[in-house]
């Protein structure tokens, strides 16, 4: 245990030492929240198309905590277990007593818990600055959050498992994110989406993962096939994963 | 007394077989050489030394003073690095928090002669070698297994490392040392496997292995005198002339011998000539190592 500490303490120090990384996963979303939310005047109306609901009351919140989410989950931890992978650093701790699976360990912990720092820091200042309704249901809402969060872990994994090196899995965590991000609604609402393309949305783990988040940032229950579609993700991906992901 | 003893190791993968044959036997306290060219087996065979392979066949057989593979065998592999922006003493406080019982990782940082706060990118191909002797000996091991270590470093940077090996061996470290340099075998070395298509093709002091590729040596001299009576000498085997130069070949103790037999004015550029280890082994394998 006291292995797994120095571990994550040394790892922690690493991922602030990325600027890029603490930026892109923690300020972005958050900054993104209050100038969108701030500058764009519709976004603070009641909206009919959305069923009277305004812009910054889930729709904008939710998809800053998915955006953030998924570029920890699909960026920053597969390019860090791939770089560790190439460089051989995985390769080196496996001459130690310790095994490489706890700078694994380490690295998730560091991501899960940059995840929930981002999403309180966003929705405290979406909250103060714009009166971003705090979520409604807020263990039903920490329970999706969890859920969706290690779905898209899992499948952050998988890409580190099956990419050969750094080049690939960047661009294959690109190629995976963007259209994950666009069936979450990040660029079009659900509500405003074709209905063939909400089906598909539905069964994305963003679709999922974005649409209960704010079912229960607006005080509903989250949908029971949305939940099941994010526990099977997380088992096929994880599955996956401990199948294929090598330390050399 | 063997602190290793490797009995006929065997590793394949699949059809590849690049281990076929190898045994020797590392005494405790000497800096044991695994000598021979790329692709030779030397790697598999220590890291299956390390425990990190599993061998297909045969037996590797530890001294009492080894208990715990990863605890008591120090590795540094090829091609290991370390994170970017991670500092050189927090890679050794961290290593450091990986053992039982550690080595002052701060003691071990002063011999090594690197800044804590220096970042891994920053490092010089010496200095990255240096840490990696570091952090190999930061578990405090009885063994210290150093594989290529000094392969693309310039000739200053190699002598350091030479040096703190040497020193390694004075801290009571066993040292199994994998190398393609014979200099490198030359200078460290107590004794010296030779491998080639993953069998041993002996295994001897340095010396001994140049003494079984023919212990003859050569003494040149610019002499202008008469040396045919060199001839008579019972230690000298040959004597030619080429140009200025006199070439005298002989066995045993050829300098004491020659020098005695001519007056000192006819000793105007005397050398000696001694095969050395490169020799040796081009002898030994039929190829030029590296």
């Amino acid at each position: 245990m006291l292995v797994q500490k120095q571990l994550i303490l040394t790892e922690s120090k690493l991922f602030l030492r990325e600027p890029a990384a603490v930026f892109f996963a923690t300020v972005l979303p958050a900054t993104l929240l209050l100038v969108l939310g701030g500058s764009i005047p519709g976004f603070r109306d009641a909206d009919p198309s959305m069923g009277g609901e305004r812009v910054i009351d889930t729709q904008l919140p939710g998809m800053m905590v998915l955006l953030s989410v998924v570029t920890l989950a699909l960026s920053t931890l597969p390019s860090a277990l791939v770089a560790y992978r190439e460089k051989g650093v995985l390769r080196r701790m496996s001459t130690t007593p310790v095994r490489p699976s706890a700078l694994l360990v380490a690295q998730i912990v560091i991501n899960a818990v940059v995840a929930v720092l981002s999403t309180a820091l966003t929705l405290s200042l979406g909250h103060i600055v714009l009166g971003v309704p705090i979520p409604r249901q807020l263990a039903a809402f920490a329970g999706v959050f969890l859920l969706g969060s290690v779905a898209m872990f899992a499948i952050g994994l998988c890409l580190a498992a099956v990419s050969p090196n750094s080049r690939v899995v960047q661009g294959a965590g690109a190629a995976v994110m963007f259209p994950l991000l666009f069936l979450g609604g990040m660029w079009l609402p659900r509500e405003l989406m074709p209905s063939a393309l909400r089906v598909v949305s539905d069964i994305t783990p963003t679709g999922a993962f974005g649409q209960a988040l704010r079912d229960t940032m607006a005080g509903h229950a989250p949908a029971l096939s949305h939940l099941a579609i994010l526990l099977g993700w997380t088992l096929v991906a994880g599955f996956a994963a401990t199948r294929m992901f090598r330390w050399e | 007394m063997a602190i290793i003893s490797v009995h006929n190791l065997r590793k394949t993968y699949g059809e590849k077989v690049a281990v076929d044959d190898v045994s020797f036997s590392v005494k405790e306290g000497e800096i044991f050489g695994i000598v021979g060219r790329n692709g030779a087996g030397k790697t598999t065979t220590v890291e299956c030394v390390a425990g990190l392979r599993t061998p297909s066949g045969g037996t590797i057989e530890y001294g009492t003073a080894i208990r715990d593979l990863k605890e008591q065998i120090g590795v540094q592999l090829q091609d290991c690095s370390l994170p970017d922006k991670l500092k050189v003493g927090e890679a050794l406080a961290l290593y450091a928090s990986f053992y039982s019982r550690p080595a002052d990782w701060r003691a071990l940082l002063a011999e090594v002669g690197l800044d804590p706060g220096a970042a891994f990118a920053k490092l010089s191909g010496g200095q990255r070698q240096r840490l990696s002797i570091a952090l190999a000996l930061v578990g405090n091991p009885r063994v210290a297994i150093l594989d290529e270590l000094t392969t693309g470093l310039d000739p200053q940077a190699r002598r350091d490392t030479w040096e703190l090996i040497s020193r390694v061996r004075e801290m009571g470290v066993t040292v199994l040392l994998v190398t393609h340099f014979m200099e490198e075998v030359e200078r460290l070395c107590d004794r010296v496997a030779v491998i080639s298509s993953g069998r041993v093709l002996a295994v001897d002091t340095p010396d001994g292995l140049i003494a079984r590729a023919g212990g003859e040596q050569r003494i040149v001299l610019t002499s202008t005198a008469q040396v045919t009576a060199l001839t008579a000498l019972p230690q000298v085997t040959g004597v030619h002339r080429d140009g200025d130069e006199v070439i005298v070949t002989g066995t045993g103790d050829l300098l004491a011998a020659v020098v005695g037999a001519l007056p000192p004015d006819q000793l105007a550029g005397l050398r000696t000539e001694r095969i050395t280890f490169d020799d040796a082994f081009l002898a030994l394998t039929g190829h030029a190592p590296g």
